[in-house]
């Protein structure tokens, strides 16, 4: 059974002020495998956050239907945890309160939390700085508080949006590593959204290229690489070609519609 | 700059208007009963606090117990005032169908100053402590909902989404995320609801009820006792201050993880 099935999901944002509907996806079906890892890429505006937003129960889907696990979507729950493209943190918050935030919604007693939370800022190589607020935070370092608040959900499903396009190559490296180890330990499956090819290649199981507004599925890409993965290796790069080429042609499609 | 020189700053305007008040005063351009020197005004009001000699006749020693009837009515209509302005504060900004049920008769009584409320407030209530306390409730209720509506209209929606991802129920939500998003606002309320709540107990006092701050200033006023009147001023200023400090206090307590962000937050 697919963990994720998307059925022919279109989806067209109102526009009540500008008298002018959008259609942002357009009759998408796509299924998830469990435990798979589907990297999700495509330009920017082309409607990955907001396919993401379906499938966490954000968005409904203006026509057809999501399912997780089996049982269709109708709002969000902590069987799918997301980490935001914006941290979206509680500016109210410490950093190791904000990654217990759960633990708190359960009722733990604040010792506990505290433990809990522990073990996923140092995953996340925050310790030091359980106790400043969001405000006292970089951009890379509020985005790996929301990736370890996604984690200590324990989710069967996690949806990344963009988690790492604020951090340095480094740390950015470290982190695909780390994200790696955790979906090979915890058999989860992961929807992962990035501009980046080399993303999409190191990370993925599966990449999903998608094409300009009106977002579609343009191809899917099985990717039988051994991890880690080589990013130097020629099958690796005959993929990068490939999707090189996908979106290119994409892009001057899109030229040509505009002078049309 | 040191903090010693730093409040120096601070005291040379009002050191100078006293000098010159005082100056003026003793000059005998006026009749001294109509513009009392400041050292007779301090003394006035130190017999009323103390009660050394008499000099506020009746008064004398009671300014203790005349604060604390002003402070009772203050704290009395002000709780009431914050406890139903913040939650019904935030089921209106919440709840869609209490906006629409509620917020018109609001906007309709809103307009209408408290003090006009007086005579019906002492038919209602007599003339004693309740009808100050529902003026003072008047006072400060309707800043507190509106910063409290404001406040919770204005929260970001992605926290909330953030919350209901890790499982908050609506409950949950009105707790741990849409209260403290809209702390801020409601501080901003609670310090124009304090000030007011100072204004309507006095104003309460001068005409409805027969003890405290404002009473002392009125009844003063009848008996041409000046030196009363701007010693009861003072003392209204000064509580008016006192309590406005100590809401900032808490507030700077409750908010404190705005640290850094802010404006505000550039002086320490
Ligand atoms: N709440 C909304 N209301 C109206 N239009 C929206 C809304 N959210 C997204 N859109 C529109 O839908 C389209 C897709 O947006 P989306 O955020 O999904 O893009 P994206 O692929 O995530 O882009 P990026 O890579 O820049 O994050 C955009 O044209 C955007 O303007
Ligand atoms: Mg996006």
């Amino acid at each position: 059974m697919a963990s994720i099935d998307l059925q022919n999901i279109t989806k067209i944002f109102r526009d009540a002020k500008r008298k002018r509907d959008l259609l942002a996806i357009d009759n998408v079906s796509l299924s998830v495998e469990k435990n798979e890892f589907l990297c999700l890429l495509g330009s920017s505006g082309c409607g990955k956050s907001t396919l993401l937003n379906m499938i966490a129960g954000f968005e409904k889907p203006t026509e057809g239907t999501v399912t997780v696990g089996g049982k269709p979507v109708d709002g969000p729950g902590a069987d799918r945890g997301m980490v935001f493209q914006q941290a979206n943190l509680m500016p109210w918050l410490p950093v190791w309160e904000n990654v217990a935030f759960h633990l708190r919604l359960k009722g733990w007693r604040k010792a506990d939390r505290r433990d809990a939370a522990q073990e996923y800022i140092d995953m996340v190589g925050l310790r030091g700085f359980e106790n400043h607020f969001p405000a006292e935070l970089s951009g890379g370092m509020s985005q790996r508080v929301g990736i370890a608040r996604a984690l200590l959900l324990n989710p069967q499903v996690i949806l990344m949006d963009e988690p790492f396009a604020a951090l340095d190559a480094q740390t950015k490296m470290d982190m695909q590593e780390e994200l790696v180890a955790i979906w090979q330990k915890q058999r989860c499956t992961v929807v992962f959204v990035t501009h980046s090819v080399d993303e999409a290649l190191v990370l993925g199981t599966r990449v999903a290229v998608m094409t300009s507004r009106p977002g579609r599925i343009r191809e899917l890409i099985a990717l039988d690489l051994p991890r880690p993965r080589d990013t130097t290796g020629p099958r690796f790069n005959d993929h990068k070609r490939h999707i090189l080429n996908l979106i290119r042609e994409e892009g001057m499609q899109q030229r040509q519609a505009a002078v049309a | 700059m040191t903090a010693l020189s730093k409040s120096w700053e601070r005291a040379v305007v009002p050191l100078f208007i006293l000098a010159a008040w005082e100056v003026f005063s003793r000059s005998g351009f006026l009749p001294a009963a109509l513009l009392p020197a400041p050292s007779v005004v301090l003394h006035t009001w130190g017999d009323w606090i103390f009660g050394f000699d008499e000099t506020s006749q009746g008064n004398t020693g009671r300014w203790f117990a005349d604060a604390l009837s002003s402070a009772t009515r203050v704290a009395a209509g002000y709780g009431i005032a914050v406890v139903s302005g913040v939650l019904l504060g935030i089921a209106i900004g919440w709840w869609r169908w209490v906006e629409r049920t509620v917020e018109p008769t609001i906007q309709m009584l809103r307009p209408v100053p408290p003090v006009s409320w007086i005579p019906l407030a002492i038919i209602w209530f007599g003339i004693a402590n309740k009808p100050a306390i529902f003026l003072v409730f008047l006072g400060a209720f309707f800043p507190i909902l509106m910063n409290t509506i404001h406040g919770v209209k204005t929260a970001d929606r992605n926290l909330i989404r953030a919350a209901s991802m890790m499982g908050a129920t609506e409950q949950q939500l009105l707790r741990h995320v849409v209260f403290p998003a809209a702390l801020p606002s409601i501080f901003a309320g609670l310090r124009i609801g304090i000030g007011a709540a100072w204004m309507l107990t006095v104003t309460a006092e001068m005409v409805a009820v027969k003890s405290g701050l404002g009473y002392v200033l009125w009844d003063s006023y009848y008996f041409l006792r000046y030196d009363l009147v701007l010693a009861a001023m003072a003392s209204i200023g000064l509580l008016g201050y006192a309590t406005d400090a100590l809401i900032k206090v808490l507030m700077s307590a409750a908010l404190h993880w705005q640290h850094g962000s802010t404006l505000q937050s550039r002086e320490g």
